[in-house]
Parts: C-alpha cells; structure tokens; sequence
C-alpha cells in the first residue's frame, strides 16, 4: 500500500497525466479543463452580454461531470491515499519561502499563509488570490487553453500555438515568481 | 450511464494531482525557481507519451468508443493571443499556484480559499468574453 500511499513520483504521474488525455480522446473528446470556467459563464446566463457565451453549452456536460470527478478525487486523494499532507519540496525552496516569512513552508498542500481560515480573513489575502484567479480566468481564454489543453493535449498533438502558448505561461510565471511576488508577498506578512 | 466514465477519468485525474503534487502551490513556485526537475518531468513525460499515443490513434486509424473516427481539433494559429493571453496565464498560474484543472481538485481537499480564487476565474474569463473583440489576436 506504500506506493499508494507515498507521493507518486514524476516518472510514475507524468504517463499516467498521458492516460488521462488520450482517454478523453479515446472517448471521443478532449483534455481541456479551462474551457469548463467559459461554460459555466454560459450557463450563468453570460450570453446575454458577449456572443462569445452564446454557444451550445449542453454539449460541454461531460467536461463540467470530469470537473466534478476531480473534486471528488480531490477530496478521495487527500483524505485516504495520504499518509502525510507534506510536499516534498526541494531544501533551497523552503529556503526560500522561510526568507519571505511562510511559517513550514510544504508541510501541507497550500501554504497556510494564502489558505487557512485565519488567513482569509485578511483582505490583503483575498486581493492576491482575486487578482490569480483573475488573471488565470483571462489569460485562459486569451491563449486558447491552459496547462491541460495547450501544454499536455497541444503540445502532444505538435501544435506550434500550444509551443508559443507554453513559452508564455513560463514567461508570466517567471516574472511573477521573480519579479513581482518579491514585492507581493511581504504584503501578507 | 453515459457520463459515468468522464466521472472516472474526472476521480482519477483529481486524485493524479493530489499524489503527484502538483496540485501545490509550493511545487509550483518551486518549478518557477527551477530547484526541482519534479514538475518538468511530470509534464515532459506527460508529453512525450502523449505525443506518441496520439501518433499511434492517428497512424492506426483508431475510433472513438462510439465507433467514430478520432478527429483532434488543431489548435488556431493565433501567436499573438497565444503570446499575450498565455503570460497573462502566467502570472495568475504562479500566484494563486493553480491552474484550471487543480483549482477544482483543491475545494476537493478543503480549501475554501479556492472557491475565491475559482470565483476570480469566473470573473476574468466573462471579462475576456466581454472584450474580446477589442484585444489583439
């Protein structure tokens, strides 16, 4: 059971993140998670303000049950097939997150200081995880998917959009992580 | 029944993330700072095998489980959006440490501070849809 239970290592995840798209493409869709947030615009009733919602969105209920699915594994895998919440990060990245001032920097799945209850209830708190999910809904859509639908599903159909698209996750990515949290993150300490 | 099996593959996606941890925000500002191959490999290998088993369903002519033949949508050639929307993404990825598919698995495990950030999401997928006439592609 200790394989199971232990974190999965790369060489063991990665294939199985393969499995996951060509399933979905064995069952004659496709891996993309982000189209799923368009969705629930359109069932929102967001079609009333931009024709881009005005499409047929019933044809999209097995991504929003594949969402569904996920928070289920979500809840199954961190409630039963943990023995422990820590991520095993690398020494010089606690480091790093000790220099800012994270209190066990990888002890559990989400750094305490952007998740725990005490922590939301500061709105300097709410702002940075409003302005994240803000821009990972807008720049979702702009590039024309995220991790699963530009770099695991277009990358491995060699669609040179996906190449550009992933290129420029990492280039937002890294001026985020070196250039803007430095200021970022001393703000919630 | 017929969604049954999206339910799976959605289950055994969420737990993936979960055990791979890549579901963390730590691994993922820790990917950004290049100090561990964790993250490249999980999404090199994702890739490479991925590429070789859409290679082989195309090469084989293979057909969906409702008999079709398997069309893969190409990706439009939109560079510029790619460019633009794809470092907007970015920074948002390595802020919140969540991208589309985690942000789910994560209200999964608990963390209320998702649904704020899947709120946010919402929010700027409806205002690329709202100017999305005005934006370069």
């Amino acid at each position: 059971m200790s394989f199971i239970l232990d974190p999965w290592p790369w060489y063991v995840s990665g294939p199985l993140f393969a499995l996951v798209m060509l399933s979905l493409v064995v069952f004659g869709k496709n891996f993309g998670m982000s189209s799923n947030l368009r969705t629930l615009c359109a069932i929102g009733g967001a079609g009333k303000w931009a024709s881009f919602f005005k499409f047929d969105f019933k044809a999209q209920k097995w991504n929003l049950v594949v969402v569904l699915g996920a928070v289920i594994g979500g809840y199954i895998g961190s409630h039963f097939l943990q023995n422990q919440p820590s991520v095993g990060i690398s020494k010089e990245t606690i480091e790093a997150l000790e220099g800012y001032g994270f209190e066990n920097p990888g002890s559990q799945i989400l750094p305490a200081e952007l998740s725990s209850f005490d922590a939301l209830r500061e709105p300097r708190v709410i702002v940075l995880l409003l302005i994240g999910g803000f821009l990972v809904g807008f720049g979702t859509r702009y590039a024309g998917g995220c991790t699963s639908g530009h770099a695991i599903s277009g990358l491995s159909n060699l669609q040179l959009p996906s190449l550009v698209a992933v290129i420029s996750f990492f280039i937002g990515g890294l001026l985020m992580t070196h250039l803007l949290l430095p200021h970022l993150l001393p703000i919630i300490f | 029944m017929k969604y049954l099996k999206f339910l799976a593959v959605g289950i055994f996606f969420g737990i993936l993330l979960i055990k791979s941890e890549a579901v963390s925000w730590f691994r993922i500002f820790e990917m950004f700072r290049f100090e561990s191959f964790h993250m490249y490999g999980i999404i090199g290998s994702a890739v490479i095998l991925g590429a070789i088993g859409i290679a082989l369903i195309k090469k084989l002519k293979i057909k969906d489980l409702s008999g079709q033949d398997i069309l893969i949508p190409e990706k439009a050639a939109n560079y510029k959006s790619a460019l633009i929307g794809g470092s907007i993404f970015g920074l948002g990825w390595a802020l919140a440490g969540a991208c589309p598919g985690p942000m789910y698995v994560l209200v999964g495990t608990g963390a209320l501070s998702m649904l704020i950030v899947i709120a946010a999401a919402l929010a700027g997928t409806f205002v690329y849809g709202l100017l999305k006439d005005k934006l370069p592609h």
